[in-house]
């Protein structure tokens, strides 16, 4: 079978590659374009290690066919960070400890970072729900919830004028 | 694992034609089905044929004073469409059960319907709201209800070339509601041990003109039990309808046992399910329970 090729953007850059019919977004991302910040956990969309955002709604890209994208837009975890400036979401992982080995964390953050984008003031039951197929087996979730808080408090101040 | 050829036609007739041509092509809308089953080597197609470029593929439109679906619109874009939500609420809901935020953002109930799961989430909401499918194939275009589209774990009524096109949900009925609940050991990502999907139709004065009730996790396919439906028309839902309601449930289950429930604990859990969501269904027709 011979490979296709797709044209698509990826962190706001134009980015082509050649593909695998049956090969996943997760695939390409990692073995084509050294985008390796997505995870694969489960390869089966149980765990979210490798949510990225395609066209404005966060997916895994473990059940994304990398031929879809085609067209598409793309956001992953490498496109978080603004240069060496972190996300807040990003900051308050790391100020409230909320990871261990580090596995699950960019699906957290892309996912987080997709709940906070929307909804500046997400309750706690809103965000454990928005986080249910995020799976972690170190923090027991508990500072994952307390880090998106503060980064939703932090991203609420920045909104708001002095 | 060998490689299925990706087709993204852009009409229908395109997928037609594609699906037609061959018996181990199949579409694609969100994959959170199809591509584990590709992934996990369960199931391999010759070929993929990717729906979602296919003009009104995408998307919920009104039909008269219904609804048409179109297939490969995911179940989180449900909840986006304010009259579709406002009618069919149960339908809404239970398609957002379904997985995480992740895979609704991508998941669909044609591919819920289509695989064939006897757990899916959507199909006892749909098949309680009287939802019917319009199929889509070499020999033209038909419409089915929902409960003839699963035969058995895994198979469906489709024949070579057919895909759903389009799920149509009839207008919201005046003094109806509808409403689906399950049981499962975690709120979210998770099966069915059993669902319960219902809808009914209060009469001016208070009693039930119309009731329709769908199992799922059950038995093979989703169960429309019309005995149970039956026993609650014409009645104020007293204790002796609800009773009747529970007998026909239970007679009407014939789940399995396996390690996500007993037999027993299946026919228990589906006619308390069916209870709770005829009284949700209720208050949402303006009744009073």
């Amino acid at each position: 079978m011979s490979k296709l090729h797709i044209t698509t953007t990826i962190n706001g850059d134009a980015a082509e590659f050649l593909c695998d019919p049956a090969a996943t977004l997760l695939d390409v991302l990692r073995g084509e374009l050294d985008l390796t910040g997505s995870k694969e956990g489960c390869g089966s969309g149980d765990c979210g290690a490798c949510t990225v955002v395609l066209d404005g709604e966060m997916v895994c890209s473990c059940l994304v066919l990398a031929a879809e994208a085609e067209g598409r837009v793309i956001a992953t975890i490498e496109g978080v960070a603004e240069g060496n400036a972190l996300h807040p979401v990003q900051r308050q992982f790391l100020e409230k400890g909320a990871l261990q080995c580090g596995f699950c964390t960019p699906g957290f953050i892309v996912a987080a970072k997709a709940l906070v984008d929307r909804n500046p003031d997400p309750t706690e039951t809103e965000i454990r729900y928005w986080l249910a197929g995020n799976l972690c087996r170190c923090t027991g979730y508990d500072k994952i919830v307390r880090a998106v808080q503060a980064a939703a408090a932090e991203l609420r101040q920045e909104r708001t004028p002095a | 694992m060998p490689s299925p050829s990706f087709h993204a036609p852009e009409t229908r007739e395109a997928a037609i034609a594609l699906l037609a041509a061959d018996p181990g092509a199949r579409p694609l809308s969100g994959g959170t089905d199809l591509v584990v089953q590709m992934r996990s080597g369960r199931f391999v197609p010759s070929a993929v044929v990717d729906l979602k470029r296919i003009a009104g593929m995408s998307g919920v439109r009104a039909m008269g004073e219904g609804f048409a679906i179109g297939a490969a619109t995911p179940c989180t874009a449900l909840k986006a469409d304010a009259a579709l939500a406002a009618a069919w609420p149960g339908v809404v809901e239970a398609a957002n059960l379904i997985g995480s935020v992740q895979v609704r953002n991508r998941a669909t109930m044609a591919g819920n319907l289509c695989n064939a799961s006897p757990a899916a989430d959507s199909v006892p909401a749909l098949a309680a709201a009287n939802a019917r499918v319009l199929v889509a194939g070499p020999n033209g275009e038909r419409e089915v209800p929902v409960l003839d589209i699963p035969l058995s774990p895994g198979k469906t009524s489709l024949t070579p070339g057919e895909f759903v096109a389009e799920i149509r949900l009839p207008p919201r009925l005046e003094r109806g509601g509808d409403a689906y609940l399950r049981s499962t050991p975690r709120t979210e990502m998770d099966i069915a041990v059993a669902g319960a999907g219902v809808s009914v139709e209060m009469a001016p004065d208070g009693t039930c003109a119309a009731a329709r009730i769908a199992l799922g996790a059950v038995g093979p396919k989703v169960v429309l039990v019309e005995e149970a439906a039956a026993a609650l028309v014409g009645t104020r839902l007293d204790d002796a309808a609800l009773e009747a309601m529970a007998v026909a449930i239970r007679a009407a289950c014939h789940p399995i046992d396996d390690k996500r429930g007993t037999v027993a604990y299946r026919k228990a859990m589906a006619a308390t399910l069916a209870r709770r969501a005829l009284f949700i269904a209720v208050k949402r027709a303006g009744g009073a329970a």
